[in-house]
Formats: C-alpha cells, structure tokens, sequence
C-alpha cells in the first residue's frame, strides 16, 4: 500500500493534514471565548454578593461600595466580562479574595500536583487497560474475558471518592502501611520524587487509576473484536502470518481511537480530581477549587475552573492533532 | 367432505401465523433481555433498593433521625443493630434504607429532566438541520469543553449547596451528552426511506418527528440514559460527599459517606457501608443498560 504512494501524492496528503490542523485550531478560538463566558457568567449566576466572603457583617454602605468598585462588580456586566477577558488573556486572573494572592500562581502551583497524581493514575490506568483490554478482546467470551470485562465494569461503576476511604481502610487504618492524606511528610510542602513522597501518591494514584482503566479496556475490547472480524485479517492468517504478526496489526488498527480516549481520559483525571483530592487532601487543583466553593472565593473559583477547563481544550486539540498525524484516513469535519 | 382436512390445515395456519408475527421489535427485545440472567438479576437487586425505598416506613425500622449518645458507632453485628450505627448513634440500617428514598431521586431525576430536554433538542437538531442545528451543536460543544465532573461542581458551587441546585446541575452536566447522541441517530433516521415517504405524502414536520421518527430514535438514547444513571448516581453522591448537596441530618448515601469519614478509624466498615450502596445501584445500572443494547443488537 505505502510503496504506491507517489512522492506528489504524499506531499498532497500532508497539506491535507495541516489544513485540517489549522482548521481545527481555528475552531478552537470560539469554544475558547464560550468557555471564558461561561466561567465569568458562573460567578454571576451565584446568589447573594459576591463580597460576602471579605465584607465584614458590620461594614458600612460606603465600604461595600468602595470593594465593589475595586473588584470592578459596579460595571455592566458585558464590560466587567470584556475587561476580565482582556485581563486573563494577560495573564491576570484577578487577586483571591480570601488569601489576597494572584489567582493564576495559586492554580498553576496546585495543577503541578494535580498532574504529578494525573500522571501516575494514567500509568497505571492505561498500562492495565490497554493489557486487559487487547486480552480480552482476543479470547472473546474466554474466562479471561469475562474476568477483564468484570474489572472494567466495576471500574467504571465505583465511586471512585469511596474507593478511596475504602482504601485508606485496608492500606492505612488496617494494616498502617501507607499514609492515609497529605502529599509528603509534614504537611504539604515540595513534592520529590523519593520514596518519602512516592508513598503519600499511591494510594491516590490507585483510586484515580480505575475509572480509565475500566474506559480503555472496554475500548480496546471492543475495537480488537471488531478488527479481529474484519476481512483482511482473515487475509493476513491466510497469507500465512503468525498469530503474533497478526497481533501486531491490531494493535497498529486500534492504536488512533484507543489513544484518542486515553487522551479524553487525562483530560477527565486532570479536571474532575477534586473528589478523590478531598478524600486524600492532596494539594492540587481539585482540593483548591473545593476550599474556594466553601469560602465562597469568587475569582479563585473563576480563574481554577477556567484553567482547568482551557487544560481540557488544549489536550482535546492535541489528541485530534495527534490522531490526524498518525492516521490519515480519519474522517475530518 | 375430503375438503375438510384441507380447511383445517389452512385454519391452523391461520392460527399460528399471526402470533410469530405479532411479535414485533420489542417484544424480541424484551424477551432477549429476560433470557439475560445477568441483566435480570440487576434489575432484581435494583427493584428491591427501590422497594425498599418506598415502603420504608411500614418496614419496622428505627427512627432514621433518632441519635443517641451512649450507642455510637457500633460494630456491624451488634443485637438490634445489625449493621452498627453512625457517628450519632442512628441505626445504620434503617438510615441506609431510608437513605435510598433521597439518593435513588438526586441520581435518576437529572437523568430524566435530561432525557426529555436532550432528546428533543437533538431531534429538533437532528430533523431541521441546517442553522437551527450549528446554533443548538456549538452551544452543546460549549459545554463539552468541560470534564463532566468539573462542570457539575462549578455549577452547584456557584448556585450553592441544595437538593434542588444539586439536580439542576447534574441536568446541564447531561443534557448535552444526551442531544449529541439524539442528534446523531435523528441525522441517520431522517434519511431513511420512510421518513421520506411521509414527507412526500405531506405529513407536516411535527407529525413526521412525532410519529415516525420518535419511535425510531428513542430506543438508542434510552439505553444511553440508562448508562448516565450509573455516572448521576456517582455525581449526585459526589455533590452531597462534598457538602453540596442533601444537608444533614437528611440520611443520603453521599452524606452519610461524608459524615462518617471522621469514623474509619474508630469503626471503618460501617463508614464504608454508605458507598456499597452507591457502587451496588451504580453498577447494576450499567449492566443493566450493557443487557439492554445487546438485546437491541437484534442482528447478533
């Protein structure tokens, strides 16, 4: 197939590629303003004032007009949103109102933890859901089919926040063998990477692990089964190719789609950790954006949700670039 | 006389004939699921929660609200309490029985307020096309521009904690989901030979999508929305875990979990018993809707 290919033709179908990259790029620009939209409008869909968390009970009309007017809420709200845009564009989300501190250095030093836990559940997540799911989609309907299948619909039936505490249980309060919150010994200081830390991420890591492990094994299920009953693997058989060859071109068939939801999956670690973040007290993005909900810190819960969300963006952007490179034959919008 | 053999065959046949044929698309879906002893005894456990649920109060219970002091925090196993008590002293059986009145309502109703919103956007999407469907389809890509869970927690965040708030997010977390997956298998049906045929008889656009389009797209969301009630389930416990969404002392599978967090070390199983529930109805949701579609594989 790729020996026909003139030189012409390929230079033709790598323009194709980098249009469809510019275009989707493009694409991106609008979804990019409605997400900023829609987290500027979420402060403003809040009930009650959006002060309360600073003004004392007791202060005087005039001072809640002095902090509105500092804050910017005594403009109409297309301008406070033009501003806002204007600001975060320039990399300024605004001052937290609880601790006085940039919004932006306070969520961008709490997504470094958050990646570091994102990172070692994906390792974990996807090495097993890659291996149970090529397992059982070749031995279909086999024990180890019915076994891998059972994992993955637990994994993605679990509460995952308890399967946290489940396991704080049986690691931490049983048998006391792993620390049961926290980031690193006395409190949550630096990460490093050195067993001192790398015990306080395991647990953590394992509870966030499971959901993409159930998603990609029942994905890469699936696809192997269909390849698998496609026509030309019947031809590769015939042809004489070991089983092992045959494998390799599932694997190289399932490849795109399956790195496609790996992708989605990062996306969903990064931005939905704040339930097994509050069941850890680990220090990233998710523990953040909890203590700004109950200390009703407005611009905290902005800028934390709007970096997280734009994180997501990006990464969808990168997974359809990458799957257009790897795999020309997708179909492009 | 030599007529009547014939007569009799050809009454036999008439017999038979009609109930292999009455049975229609989904008596075969249905029967196909009964067959799936998996799917049946999902439904089994879910129809006892359920029931349980609902007749509670004439069950013999404890008073799900009446603490005590001195009683707190008793082993699974314990005469009169069977399954312990919580970190007030409240029967922990009762309260997990009781417990499925408010969860079961927080996980399903978002799912159904987003099934009747999602589906008809997406049919509408889907029928009309053209403007009417990029206005409806960018505005739902707006909003797959964020990891579901992020998305339900800085909604009710910003509405504040409440049953009520709790379940309006949840609805915006799926009705999107739920129209991309209506608008998809609409596009499909609208092309279809049929739909066509009623058109070009002059059947008015609201009659083609009532009549014969709706019966034909439904059956792929339901089965979606059965899966999401495994996700609602998870999320709406979420919501009150993190102190958004039932408020104590209300007994709920979420709130419980969270309230007897300070427990595991005093007595874990019983803190761990709430988030059985959740992962038993969860799970058997999504067997349940997994038995569902490939009872409508029919070509399987």
């Amino acid at each position: 197939m790729r020996a026909t290919f003139s030189h012409k033709g390929r230079r033709k179908k790598e323009q194709a590629v980098l249009a469809y990259v510019a275009r989707r790029i493009v694409y991106v620009i609008p979804i990019v303003i409605s997400v900023a939209l829609v987290c500027f409008l979420l402060v403003h869909i809040t009930p009650g004032d959006p002060l309360v968390a600073v003004l004392p009970a007791d202060a005087s009309q005039e001072l809640a007009q002095q902090l509105r007017a500092a804050y910017g809420f005594d403009r109409p709200l297309p301008v406070q949103f033009g501003l806002w845009l204007w600001r975060a564009v320039n990399g300024d989300l605004g001052h937290s109102i609880a601790t006085g501190r940039p919004v932006l250095s306070e969520v961008l030093r709490a997504v470094g933890n958050t990646v570091t836990l994102a990172i070692a559940a994906a390792l974990i997540g996807f090495t097993l859901g890659l291996l149970f799911g090529l397992i059982a989609g070749y031995f279909r309907d086999g024990w180890v089919d019915k076994l891998a299948t059972s994992f993955a619909i637990a994994g993605v039936s679990v509460p995952h926040y308890w399967l946290g505490m489940v396991l704080v249980i049986i690691f931490s309060v049983e048998l006391n063998w792993l620390p049961a919150v926290g980031a690193g010994p006395g409190g949550s200081g630096a990460w490093g990477w050195d067993w001192e830390h790398l015990r306080y991420l395991i647990l953590p890591a394992i509870t966030t692990s499971v959901i993409p492990m159930g998603i990609v094994t029942r994905t890469v299920r699936a696809l192997t089964g269909d390849i698998l009953s496609q026509d030309f693997v019947e031809a590769l058989r015939a042809k004489g190719l070991r089983e092992t060859d045959v494998f390799r071109h599932v694997v190289k068939n399932a490849a795109p789609t399956a790195l496609a939801v790996m992708g989605l999956q990062l996306g969903y670690m990064l931005g939905g950790s704040i339930l097994i973040e509050t069941v850890f007290s680990w220090p990233g993005s998710g523990l953040l954006l909890n203590s700004a909900i109950f200390q009703r810190d407005l611009p905290l819960l902005q800028g934390t949700i709007l970096v997280l969300a734009l994180f997501f963006v990006f990464l969808n952007l990168m997974v359809d670039i990458a799957q257009a490179a790897i795999d020309p034959r997708i179909k492009r919008g | 006389m030599s007529e009547l053999p014939i007569g009799a065959i050809a009454d036999t046949a008439l017999q038979v004939a009609p109930v292999t044929k009455a049975r229609g698309y989904w008596a075969t879906v249905g029967r196909r699921l009964s067959r799936d002893k998996v799917s049946m005894a999902c439904a089994l456990i879910l129809m006892a929660i359920f029931i349980a649920a609902l007749i509670a109060p004439w069950l013999g219970l404890a008073d799900p609200y009446q603490g005590s002091m001195i009683r707190r925090l008793r082993h699974i196993g314990t005469p009169n309490y069977p399954l312990g008590t919580d970190e007030l002293g409240r029967d922990m059986l009762s309260r997990l029985i009781y417990g499925g009145r408010l969860s079961l309502i927080i996980g399903i109703l978002p799912v159904i307020l987003a099934f009747c919103v999602g589906s008809s956007l997406g049919l509408v999407a889907g029928y009309i096309g053209g403007k009417i469907n990029t206005a409806i389809m960018r505005t739902v890509d707006v909003f797959y521009a964020f990891p579901s869970v992020l998305l339900a927690i800085a909604i009710s965040g910003a509405l504040g904690a409440g049953i009520v708030n709790s379940i309006v997010s949840l609805t915006i977390v799926f009705v999107p989901q739920i129209t991309r997956v209506a608008e998809s298998v609409t596009t499909g049906v609208r092309n279809m030979d049929f739909v066509e045929a009623a058109r070009a008889s002059g059947a008015n656009a609201f009659t083609i999508m009532r009549v014969h389009m709706l019966g034909n797209v439904l059956g792929p969301i339901f089965v979606y929305a059965t899966g999401l009630i495994s996700v609602s389930m998870i999320l709406a416990a979420g919501l009150s875990f993190l102190g958004l969404g039932t408020k104590p002392p209300e007994p709920e599978w979420g709130l419980m979990l969270n309230t007897l967090r300070t427990a595991i070390y005093v007595n874990p199983w019983v803190a761990a018993l709430p988030g059985a529930m959740i992962f038993a109805v969860s799970i058997c949701f999504n067997l349940l809707s997994d038995g569902m579609r490939s009872a409508m594989d029919i070509r399987n």
